[in-house]
């Protein structure tokens, strides 16, 4: 495959959408008024476990405004044959984690809905609930395969032997809570059924998914489902997939015959609508005493609901980072009475990442050997588990200039030596990875009469930029100006396409746009370039490119260096500089892919330092669930961070040379800044975040 | 949200007749109408006093300060009098909340907002707090937050004030009004222990409002400095704090205020580390010895034990601080961690 020259593309081009957004122009979600609407406002299970054995609806129904009040006994019926468990909202009794939607009330106004849920009595028949992630559950299982399809378990050679004849080895115990993705906008559904079908106004990161996921779960054909959705206030993952609300607001208004807006909560998301699981992660390696790994062991064990199975891919990305002959990975999953996990930026890579480059860290110190050293030793010639060469791999490279940038050189390995007044300095550095996907998807390029372009593809801004990408993109292929350009986005109506997931969204959709505009292009010329009155229309659908790729090793990679200052009295950490280089193919936006990765690497540090989810044990849900207590990094907490990157070119990728950006950015961060805590204090933190507690008695 | 009337007062007389029954009064409004979405505070009534004439700052006659309880948090954070007289004080506002909570949020309504305990803030778990005999499961659940002394069985909860800190260090005087005619409250009393009856924060009744605040005049206070450990650089409630004022002369210590946050029901007025001190010599060693005098008393939870040692440190550092140091102001407050 060979890139396509691109004038635009490469270029730091403000977003196109910009001014719409902060006109306040820009249509969200729940910014959707049809006529005759209704409030929708969900009622969650006060229990963790067990059985509804009755709601007393009528008593609401009294309350001024109220239309109706539903649950599993007088809620419509849905379909949801080989589909996602949890959108069988209001369809059992059943009780499988506290804060699952028990019943829904609609009311004439938000007030009066939110007051009648409030009152709304529900009674059970509750049972014991198991909410706690340990080792050595009894119900941990081995998944038939890990998020999205990886197997679950890899081997070769004789990871155990290789393990008692190693000169030196590193074995520890790392453990990750449960995090939370919370979105800037949370997640809010308009619903809307009319003689044609289902209209929906939802905050999703695909709304192709969303109409395929909806269709049959009310037994409709895809065709007479719209899922309607310009602009989104993040997603990060948690609106992937159509949560249980999307299947509640389409259900409660499918009851009353009226248009329903439901929004969620800050408070309700953090039961309904994805989470990390929480990880605990056995790493050993084995090594010479010149660093070279002989073994890899990489062990974790996390939750999932017992509605449906979530196994996260934690220990995926080790089985491609060092070259070792003997290693081995594994997942084991236990089935919890807790809300159903899900994917949050970078699953798998975020918390599997923190453990391997700790270990990495701590095997480093073991072999008195440079800690970017010990990974350039370590680096593989091919992907060291299926033996396909990388189509471009340069961790080296970003490990070596990010040495360069942040002053790496003569740093003195001695942990807690270093003193500024009251405060322990320190710095780490992390290797970060992403793989590389591509998925299919369609679109269509149109001229228009007036010279004009228009180019319309189902794919989903979600804040990254990609509207404004999509139109450099398109306007390189068409050989027009931006402005002539207009890329219709965010509506399932448009030709059908991958989600803003796996940070595959601009390879999958850019593929598709540049196809799309070339056939049009083709079109033209044989035209000589005459457009019709009507215009003129062609199309793509990447299917066949997509499958028919070459089949090698595709990651994006970065390094990051972490400088921390912990106050000796205290343990606050700080996290004073934070430096990422990446290597990530060709960068089409300079502006949106630095905040992509600044974003990134913000949310790392928010991992390394504080977030975290706190089960309750006796009560069975998230404790914390509002951002005064579930605590984001502040811009208090990010004060010098950089983002830069490295040239790559890499012609088998897709036709503009990219790889995905949207994840790498928290990939490493955590470890980065554990390790460098560790170079300040001499503490070893293995278990996030890293809060004062965990250091106060260490330092002092 | 329940239903509720919405009155607006404009003076004190009308605020007071209009406080009755199940009526709250709404200042900011920064943590009130939060507890009014959450179902925790259901008032029948709403009665605005943000334009009640009590939002000004005046020293006075024996120089001290009067400050008007609807006062917002950011002018009395930047007014010169308390920068220069208090220091602790502007440090301790701006230390609480983001700039926006602050331009909102009022004196009284800082004194008088609730805990933030998990437990309180959620309507479908028990506590005592919010339902009197419901239990308190922060005791066996989560209280890494709670506090360290003078609980209660039945309430672990912290008191989230900043302000509140260096007020009860200051021995400040919280003027109230009713219908009973007006009464003067001085901190840290003010605020009371759970005891059995976690369900009232302070000593206020039904129908009081609070009109000011009065500061004693403390030369000393000038020499004050307000330290607050937490998780999160910014917009996050302290896991331990401390107000100190010191009045040193030739080595020794002639006075002090110290009051610690984030540990106990209330701000918690370190009496005993203050009675260990007065008189003795300003060194690291006394500094330790009062801290630790102070934390004797202390009663951690498993899972917040370590606000002992770590009250100990901050309050030794701090008092170290305020030796060592020449250019204490509210805006020479910028420890890097802090």
């Amino acid at each position: 495959m060979t890139t396509v020259a691109m004038p635009n593309v490469g270029s730091a081009l403000d977003r196109v959408d910009a001014l719409e957004k902060v006109t306040g122009r820009a249509r969200y979600a729940y910014e959707n008024f049809p006529a005759d609407l209704a409030y929708a406002v969900p009622v969650q299970a006060t229990i963790a476990k067990g059985e509804i054995s009755a709601v007393d609806v009528d008593a609401v129904l009294q309350l001024p405004g109220v239309i109706a009040a539903i649950w599993h006994a007088n809620a419509p019926r849905l379909a949801p044959r080989n589909g996602d468990p949890e959108l069988a909202v209001l369809q059992s009794s059943r009780v499988a984690y506290r804060g699952q939607y028990v019943a829904v009330v609609v009311a004439e106004t938000l007030e009066s809905a939110s007051e009648a849920a409030r009152v709304l009595r529900v009674r059970y028949d509750a049972d014991e609930h198991d909410v706690e992630l340990r080792p050595g559950h009894p119900g941990l299982y081995r998944p038939d395969h890990v998020n999205p399809y990886f197997p679950t378990d890899t081997e070769q050679g004789d990871p155990d032997a290789a393990l008692a004849a190693a000169r030196v080895v590193v074995d520890a115990t790392y453990s990750t809570p449960a995090e939370h993705n919370n979105p800037m906008e949370p997640h809010a559904t308009v619903a809307v059924w009319d003689a044609e079908g289902l209209t929906v106004y939802d905050s999703t990161q695909g709304a192709s998914n969303i109409r395929d996921t909806l269709a049959p779960l009310f037994g409709l054909p895809p065709g007479s489902v719209r899922v309607i959705s310009p602009h989104v206030g993040g997603g990060f993952g948690a609106k992937a997939r159509a949560h249980p609300h999307v299947a509640l607001a389409a259900l409660a208004a499918k009851q009353v015959g009226r248009p329903v807006k439901l929004a969620v909560t800050r408070q309700q998301m953090f039961a309904v609508t994805g989470y990390r699981t929480p990880t605990i992660q056995r790493v050993r390696l084995g090594a010479d005493a010149d660093g070279r790994l002989t073994a890899i062991v990489h062990e974790a064990i996390e939750q999932s609901s017992t509605v449906s199975e979530f196994a996260e891919q934690t220990a995926v990305p080790t089985r491609m980072m060092y070259a070792a002959p003997n290693r081995r990975t594994t997942h084991r999953l236990v089935r919890l009475d807790v809300p159903t996990p899900s994917w949050m930026r970078a699953p798998g890579e975020a918390p599997g990442m923190y453990a391997l480059e700790s270990a990495m860290d701590e095997l480093a110190i073991a072999c008195r050997i440079d800690p970017i050293e010990l990974r350039i030793r370590n680096e593989p010639d091919v992907d060291p588990e299926s033996g396909r060469p990388f189509s471009s791999r340069n961790l080296v490279a970003c490990l070596r200039e990010g040495a360069r940038r942040f002053g790496w050189a003569g740093r003195d390995p001695e942990p807690g030596i270093r003193r500024e007044g009251g405060l322990l300095v320190g710095t780490g550095v992390a290797a970060s990875v992403f793989p590389v996907y591509r998925m299919p998807s369609q679109a269509t390029a149109r001229a228009e009469p007036d010279g004009g372009f228009t180019v319309r593809i189902a794919a989903a801004d979600i804040g990254t930029g990609a509207r404004t990408v999509l139109t450099q993109i398109a306007a390189d292929a068409l050989d027009a100006p931006m402005d002539r350009v207009r890329v219709e986005i965010g509506d399932s109506a448009l030709p059908p396409a991958w989600v803003a997931g796996g940070s595959a969204g601009t390879a999958s959709w850019g593929t598709a746009v540049v196809r799309a505009c070339e056939a049009l292009m083709d079109v033209l010329h044989g035209r000589a370039g005459d457009v019709p009155p009507e215009g003129l229309e062609a199309s793509a659908d990447t299917t066949q490119e997509v499958r028919a790729q070459r089949r090698f090793a595709q990651h994006a990679f970065g390094a990051q260096f972490a400088e921390v200052a912990v106050d000796m009295d205290t343990g606050e950490a700080r996290v004073r500089r934070l430096l990422g280089v990446f290597a990530a193919g060709r960068i089409l936006n300079p502006k949106t892919a630095r905040s992509q990765l600044i974003g990134g690497m913000t949310m790392g540090l928010s991992m390394a330092l504080l977030e975290e989810s706190v089960m309750d044990q006796e009560f069975g849900d998230y404790l914390n669930h509002d951002f005064a207590q579930y605590h984001i990094a502040a811009s208090a907490d990010v004060r010098d961070i950089d983002a830069v990157w490295i040239e790559e070119d890499d012609p088998g990728l897709n036709p503009m040379g990219s790889k995905g950006i949207g994840e790498i950015g928290i990939v490493g961060t955590a470890a980065a800044i554990a390790n460098a805590v560790h170079h300040a204090t001499g503490v070893r933190v293995r278990d996030l975040p890293i809060r004062l507690d965990k250091l106060v008695h260490g330092v002092i | 949200m329940r239903p509720f009337a919405y009155q607006r007062a404009t003076d004190v007389p009308s605020a007071v007749a209009a406080g009755t029954g199940q009526a709250m009064y709404l200042g900011g409004g920064t943590n009130l109408v939060d507890l009014m979405r959450l179902g925790v505070a259901t008032p029948e009534v709403l009665v605005d006093v943000t334009r009640v004439p009590f939002d000004t700052i005046e020293e006075t006659p024996g120089g001290g300060l009067l400050i008007g309880a609807g006062v917002r948090n950011s002018d009395l954070a930047a007014h010169p009098l308390v920068l220069r007289n208090y220091p602790m004080l502007a440090q301790a506002v701006v230390a609480g909340g983001s700039g926006q909570i602050r331009n909102m949020a009022t004196v009284a309504g800082n004194l008088l907002q609730r805990t933030r305990c998990s437990y309180f803030q959620d309507i479908t778990k028990p506590c005592n707090k919010r339902v009197p005999g419901s239990g308190c499961p922060a005791r066996e659940g989560d209280h890494r937050n709670l506090a360290i002394l003078g609980h209660s069985e039945a309430c672990v909860a912290t008191h989230p004030s900043d302000m509140a800190v260096p007020l009860a260090a200051l021995g400040a005087v919280v003027n109230v009004e009713s219908s009973g005619g007006p009464r003067a409250i001085p901190m840290p009393g003010f605020h009371r222990l759970p005891g059995d009856a976690p369900e009232r924060d302070t000593l206020l009744r039904p129908g009081d409002l609070v009109t000011a605040v009065e500061l004693p005049a403390l030369p000393f206070a000038a020499r004050s400095r307000y330290r607050k450990v937490r998780d999160r650089a910014s917009f996050a409630f302290a896991v331990v704090s401390v107000a100190a004022a010191l009045d040193v002369a030739d080595g020794v210590v002639r006075d002090c205020r110290i009051a610690l946050g984030g540990v106990a029901h209330v701000p918690w007025r370190a009496e005993r580390a203050e009675a260990a001190l007065r008189g003795a010599p300003a060194t690291a060693e006394e500094f330790a010895r009062a801290a630790e005098a102070e934390l004797a008393q202390a009663s951690p939870l498993p899972r917040n034990a370590f606000k002992v040692p770590l009250a100990r440190n901050v309050l030794v550092r701090t008092l170290l601080d305020l030796t060592a140091r020449e250019d204490l102001t509210a805006a020479g407050d910028t420890g890097e961690t802090s």
